[in-house]
């Protein structure tokens, strides 16, 4: 670490929380500026004047957008989000209530995924233009071509209808035994992770060879290095950085997948919880929501930026 | 490359050359695009009636010679549904992809072309639109507006104008340091000229390419958001809608829901071995959320 890389890694920290911030003026201008007035749309066509009148100042809505956005963006920091316009309830206790179970699934989707996709990935590299390789090649364009919910159907059919092996539907209640737990969890992790692998094992592949074109890698070979060798002790060691930015940048897909996966699989997350509030148009839980996944693509991707600033040896070395 | 486009060429080498190229992979894309969208034609003049017509079948039936891919939930030919929603499925994304592109167009070249403050803040603000996942995006914006096919062209426009706006900035600019875009200034063109006839047509190559990969984008999200009950909304019904409706299914293995969820498969794969055939296509774009 010297200052260069400390510098470079600060400034891309600080661009990130920019962008978060003018990420939460779209969402809040989306959801709670352009839509209209909310306090009309509760009281329906009846309302009289007066009535409005007094509903929005008790909803705060007199005063402008602006004053609006930061007494919000405020809560938000608190961790205060307001109540849910549907239940009543706080939004930041439903959160809290969902949040753990969207981690774990995340965390035991990451821990499943990144060996197997890093492991593919190499060897279709190592075995460049090989029927695996081309096989592995087709099989990745053909899952991240679909859309996640495909694979998810395809899998539920395959090893719960047909094979019988695993339950359809995940419940997070039923998880009091390790073994329990593995089959509920299976056919989520399994759908959310080969889209995953699939995205990462790509750029995994490309990764390493791109470094194995590099002249050094040539002067290995002279030396007669063999090719298990020659990718695992020369070409891995420099395809690190790269590597790594392509797990963090694969994980930030988790976001999107995780909506889809949740709802198939009836998976009591946070990605449920929000396209339940989008349908019911429950804003102050679907700002929240949203804030939380943005905040999460964010710091997923600044993380690959930063990975592949620390891995960069001519930085490294100044 | 190949060599045809390379070597000057007249109207007729060129007409036998467009399809010279390409793989057989790439021709068998072309030839399932072209017969879904002759479907979505087809379904666009076939009275209503005709495609929802609830059928004493019962519900959840296999194959069989009447119900071709079976009956759905409500007991309607299947077969019908996914010719109903065909129009749905590829008319709204292709719409939506191509008001993407062509927004995206112009800014990018209006960005390439005039530079500093207006470049400045159309790559900012746009950045901060490519910074929210797409899908999370759209739920945001139904959730402020509600669900209606032109909310849904209009969602998956702005979701994916910006990447192509990235693209076309990218390419134009390159174009814009050439010496003959110098002479058309010093020429006293204007701007619209010289983003139309000096750089245009050096684009569009790449330009269809990006159009093609933002399709099955588009095509992605509008199913993903029908399979969650967001996007096209009953009574009509994209490929999406009807997976999600014909759930049910699915513990028996039925038709009804495995044959809606193949068509999106089988055209998302055909319209990515067609782009693999195009000129000038490149792999830098692909998979962005």
């Amino acid at each position: 670490m010297n200052l260069t890389i400390l510098k470079l890694v600060a400034n891309r920290i600080v661009a990130g929380l920019a962008s978060l911030l003018a990420v939460s003026a779209v969402v809040f201008a989306i959801t709670a500026v352009l839509p209209g007035d909310a306090a009309e749309e509760k009281l329906g066509q009846d309302a009289t004047p007066a009535a409005v009148a007094a509903l929005r100042k008790e909803m705060g809505l007199d005063r402008s957008a602006v004053l609006r956005y930061f007494d919000w963006l405020g809560g938000m920091a608190r961790g205060d989000a307001g109540k849910s316009v549907v239940t009543g309830m706080s939004v930041g206790e439903a959160v809290n209530s969902r949040l753990p179970a969207s981690l774990l699934l995340a965390a035991v989707t990451t821990a499943f995924s990144v060996p197997v996709a890093l492991g593919l990935g190499i060897l279709c590299a190592l075995r460049r233009g090989s029927a695996f390789d081309r096989f592995t090649s087709m099989a990745t364009v053909a899952v991240v071509s679909v859309p996640e919910f495909l694979v998810a159907t395809l899998a539920v059919l395959v090893f719960a209808v047909e094979l019988k092996w695993l339950p359809a539907l995940s419940y997070a209640t039923d998880i009091s035994s390790p073994g329990q737990m593995l089959r509920s969890f299976a056919l989520p992790v399994l759908s959310l992770g080969s889209v995953i692998v699939a995205q990462m094992l790509r750029m995994t592949r490309a990764a390493v060879i791109d470094q194995m074109a590099a002249a050094y890698i040539e002067m290995v070979r002279l030396k007669g290095a063999s090719a298990a060798r020659t990718v695992l002790f020369h070409a891995l060691p420099n395809a690190i950085g790269p590597i790594a930015n392509a797990v963090a940048l694969s994980l930030s897909y988790l976001l999107g997948g995780v909506i889809i996966i949740e709802v198939i699989f009836n998976y009591p997350g946070i990605a449920k919880l929000m396209v339940d509030g989008v349908a019911q148009r429950d804003m102050p839980l679907v700002q929240a929501c949203a804030m939380i996944f943005c905040a999460g693509y964010l710091i997923l991707v600044m993380l690959a930026d930063v990975c592949g600033i620390v891995a960069n040896p001519r930085l490294r070395h100044q | 490359m190949n060599v045809a486009t390379l070597a000057p060429s007249t109207t007729a080498t060129k007409r036998r050359a467009w399809l010279a190229g390409w793989s057989r992979a790439g021709k068998l894309g072309l030839a399932v695009l072209a017969f879904w969208v002759a479907v979505a034609i087809y379904a666009c003049f076939v009275p209503d009636s005709a495609l929802g017509e609830m059928s004493d079948a019962g519900v959840f039936q296999g194959m069989s010679a009447q119900n071709w891919l079976g009956t759905d939930y409500l007991g309607r030919d299947m077969l019908m549904r996914i010719i109903a929603g065909t129009p749905y499925t590829i008319g709204v994304a292709f719409i939506a992809t191509l008001i993407a592109c062509a927004v995206g167009a112009v800014l990018g070249l209006l960005a390439a072309v005039t530079g500093g403050v207006v470049d400045a803040t159309l790559s900012r603000v746009l950045d901060t639109l490519i910074s929210i996942p797409s899908k999370m995006f759209s739920l945001v914006i139904i959730a402020g507006f509600g669900s209606s096919v032109p909310l849904l062209i209009a969602v998956t426009a702005i979701v994916y104008m910006p990447g192509a706006y990235r693209i076309i900035r990218s390419l134009a600019v390159n174009i814009n340091a050439m010496d003959y875009v110098l002479v058309a200034r010093a020429r006293g063109e204007g701007k619209a000229y010289i983003m139309r006839r000096e750089i245009l047509p050096n684009i569009t190559g790449p330009l269809l390419a990006d159009m093609g990969l933002r399709f099955v984008y588009a095509l992605r999200l509008l199913a993903s958001l029908s399979f969650l009950g967001l996007g096209v909304q009953p009574p009509m019904a994209d490929w999406g809608s009807l997976v999600r409706e014909n759930l049910g299914a699915l513990p028996i293995g039925g038709a009804s829901v495995l044959a809606p969820a193949f068509a999106i498969a089988v055209l998302t794969i055909a319209v990515n071995l067609v782009i693999d055939n195009l000129p000038g296509h490149t792999d830098a774009d692909r998979e962005k959320h």
